[in-house]
């Protein structure tokens, strides 16, 4: 079962090392976070976690939300994430912090990434395009997509134009660098997706 | 952006202070790690740039090497500078010394500062002072003659 956390990615530096190396890091807050509901196989038919993080002022959330809240007994939460149900030892109400983690341990990390709005096909599939000059008629185009008499249809799969970023993406294999227990703050190594104070699920290996 | 100071300021491996500013002459004392030895490199040079970016904040030196210019950018906050010496102050009215790059011999040295440079710098100022003076001279004497001349 993998260890989770919800927490916002607050920004990027960088780590000097005592030996002098130098790593790009991301700053980011996890938990502490509430758990919300526990999910188990006889009722819900698998076992999970709700957490949830932020507080916030009540009169922001919905009234299902902020009932099903005032009737736990929790303080007003604005985000929610399901994750594994990863300490069993955990129950409604409890509060989990970034201490599960240990730095450098390696994680995975979930996050909605930046929307580009409506790429070509070069910044979105990364083909080549065509020269810039030299007399060149091809510069960004796509191409051909499925020639003349074979295949002489589309393939499936085939990289088109369209809307690109603002989707749910998830890089693996990070490091955790450094933990400021704290402050609830994990500096991860490498990059993170989404913007700044944008929502994250960093799940364990 | 202020919890991102306060983490720049927790994981800041040294506490380094800038005792220098740009246009001095600095002694970079730099380690140099080679498998398991490790030996210092001074690295002399003027100081013609500073970056600063909170923890990632560097400075960049300028020497010349056998007549071809080196400039190195070192990170403040590394462990890897083992100290840093000022060797001369100089005298610079701009943060960035680029214009450094295009010159060569004495036109590229600044002048220094303190109570011995202020001496320098007067009778520095003095001279063009005087070629200021010649220059106005010349030029109502220039006028002057045309005037003459049209009258003519």
């Amino acid at each position: 079962m993998k260890k989770a956390l919800i927490g916002k990615k607050i920004g990027m530096t960088q780590y000097l090392h005592e030996d002098g190396t130098v790593v790009p890091v991301t700053v980011c807050e996890l938990g502490p976070c509430i758990v919300v509901q526990k999910k188990g196989a006889q009722k819900d038919g698998y076992a999970a976690l709700k957490l949830g993080f932020s507080e916030v002022k009540e009169l922001r959330l919905s009234k299902a939300i902020r009932s099903d809240l005032k009737k736990k007994g929790l303080k007003p939460l604005r985000h929610f994430r399901e994750v594994d149900l990863f300490d069993d030892s955990l129950d409604v109400g409890s509060v989990v912090t970034c201490s599960i983690f240990a730095e450098n341990d390696m994680v995975d990390v979930t996050g909605v990434s930046k929307g580009k709005g409506f790429a070509g096909v070069v910044k979105r599939y990364g083909f080549h395009g065509g020269g810039e000059t030299h007399g060149s008629t091809f510069h960004r185009a796509p191409g051909s997509i499925g020639a003349c008499a074979f295949p002489s249809e589309v393939w499936r799969g085939q990289g088109m134009p369209g809307r690109l970023g603002n989707m749910t993406v998830t890089v693996k294999n990070l490091k955790i660098v450094k933990i400021l227990e704290d402050k609830n703050i994990v500096l991860i190594s490498g990059a993170v997706p989404g913007r700044k104070n944008s929502l994250i699920t960093v799940r364990g290996r | 952006m202020d919890i991102m100071r306060e983490v720049e300021q927790r994981i800041m491996p040294v506490k380094r202070k800038l005792n220098f500013t740009i246009g001095d002459t600095v002694r970079v004392h730099y380690r140099i790690v080679e498998g398991n030895r490790e030996r210092i490199q001074v690295f002399e040079g003027i100081v013609i740039a500073s970056d600063n970016k909170g923890l990632s904040k560097t400075f960049t030196v300028r020497k010349l090497s056998f007549d071809v210019g080196v400039e190195r950018i070192f990170p403040l906050y590394s462990t890897r500078i083992a100290k840093i010496e000022v060797v001369r102050k100089g005298k610079s009215r701009r943060a960035k010394l680029y214009y450094l790059r295009e010159r060569k011999g004495k036109s590229a040295k600044l002048r220094e500062k303190g109570p011995k440079a202020e001496k320098h710098s007067v009778s520095a100022a003095d001279a063009p002072g005087e070629h200021a003076g010649d220059a106005e001279s010349a030029g109502e004497g220039a006028p002057s003659g045309s005037d003459q001349q049209n009258e003519s």
